[in-house]
């Protein structure tokens, strides 16, 4: 079903249904997010994807047009580059443990102690909210500090062009 | 849009739940899903649903752009200075062990205000972004 909307969006020429088909996307990916368990992530997948992009990328069509312009070369050259990487990533997953392998390191290096210790030590029984908040409380502070920059790049970007017209 | 009764009566109707379930979201965190980024989120998707079925500058007068501006350092603010709490309480940069007499009640406190940090820091830019986009392309002294 979302190799359908991709597939879609590929072919669609109106940016308006392109839109309209990511958001389809993004809410397609947060029900497989739910299925694997990970509902923090969801959640977000949910919001930020479907919801607050699709308002933006709206706001962006607003601002020029609403369809695709033609493309005045074949593209076969992205087209080759594309599919070389997307070819050498899938060789590179070929490397990793089978999926839901418990003896995969990612099982066996920290996370045993964080899903042991997490509600003893912080007291919170979200697992999720104790790493992110607590156990990489640096890691957070460095995301909000992204976010907090893309924001002001984004105020002296579009700020400056208005003042210009 | 602004004849659209339906949308505003619903939307109306609709936005103070919205409200309610970031905080929900953001002070259920901890035992259920949620954080301050999906808090952060929701809270501005709540203001935008607004903006886009009352207009713009209805937006702009329920949440006034210097807010939505101080939000954004505001919550960064924050985060930091829960970390400098730690360390002039005698712990490290986001210690949250100091910030309150008993270890684990500590680190609640430090989870919860840290996690309003980035609520406030995600729902302002999330906000601004969309006041910088809906607003080009329209009377530059309105924007």
């Amino acid at each position: 079903m979302m190799i359908v909307v991709v597939l879609a969006m590929v072919l669609q020429r109106n940016l308006f249904g392109v839109v309209v088909l990511s958001g389809i996307y993004s809410f397609l990916m947060a029900t497989v997010l739910v299925a694997l368990d990970a509902v923090d992530v969801a959640m977000t997948e949910a919001a930020v994807g479907a919801g607050v992009s699709t308002v933006l990328l709206l706001g962006a069509i607003h601002l020029t047009r609403a369809s695709e312009a033609k493309p005045l070369r074949k593209p076969l050259l992205p087209l080759v580059v594309a599919l070389g990487v997307s070819g050498a990533l899938i060789y590179g997953t070929l490397g990793l443990p089978a999926f839901s392998d418990p003896a995969a390191p990612i099982h066996t290096h920290v996370a045993p102690r964080y899903i042991e210790q997490a509600v003893t030590e912080t007291g919170v029984p979200n697992v999720v909210t104790a790493v992110l908040a607590s156990y990489r409380g640096y890691d957070t502070f460095g995301e909000t500090i992204v976010v907090f920059t893309a924001g002001i790049g984004v105020i002296a970007l579009l700020r400056r062009r208005r003042r210009r017209d | 849009m602004r004849s659209q009764l339906v949308l505003r009566v619903i939307a109306k109707l609709l936005i103070p739940f919205m409200l309610l379930f970031a905080l929900y979201v953001q002070f259920h965190g901890d035992f259920g899903p949620g954080g301050g980024f999906q808090a952060g989120v929701i809270t501005a998707a709540a203001v935008i649903l607004y903006g886009l079925i009352y207009g713009l500058p209805a937006a702009r007068r329920l949440v006034p752009d210097r807010f939505v501006e101080s939000m954004i350092a505001c919550g960064v603010l924050l985060y930091g200075g829960v970390g400098v709490a730690g360390m002039l309480l005698g712990g490290n940069f986001l210690d949250y062990f100091v910030l309150a007499a008993d270890p684990v009640h500590g680190q609640h406190l430090g989870i919860l205000l840290v996690e309003l940090g980035v609520l406030i820091t995600v729902a302002g830019v999330m906000l601004k972004i969309f006041y910088v986009f809906a607003g080009r392309g329209r009377d530059p002294g309105g924007a």
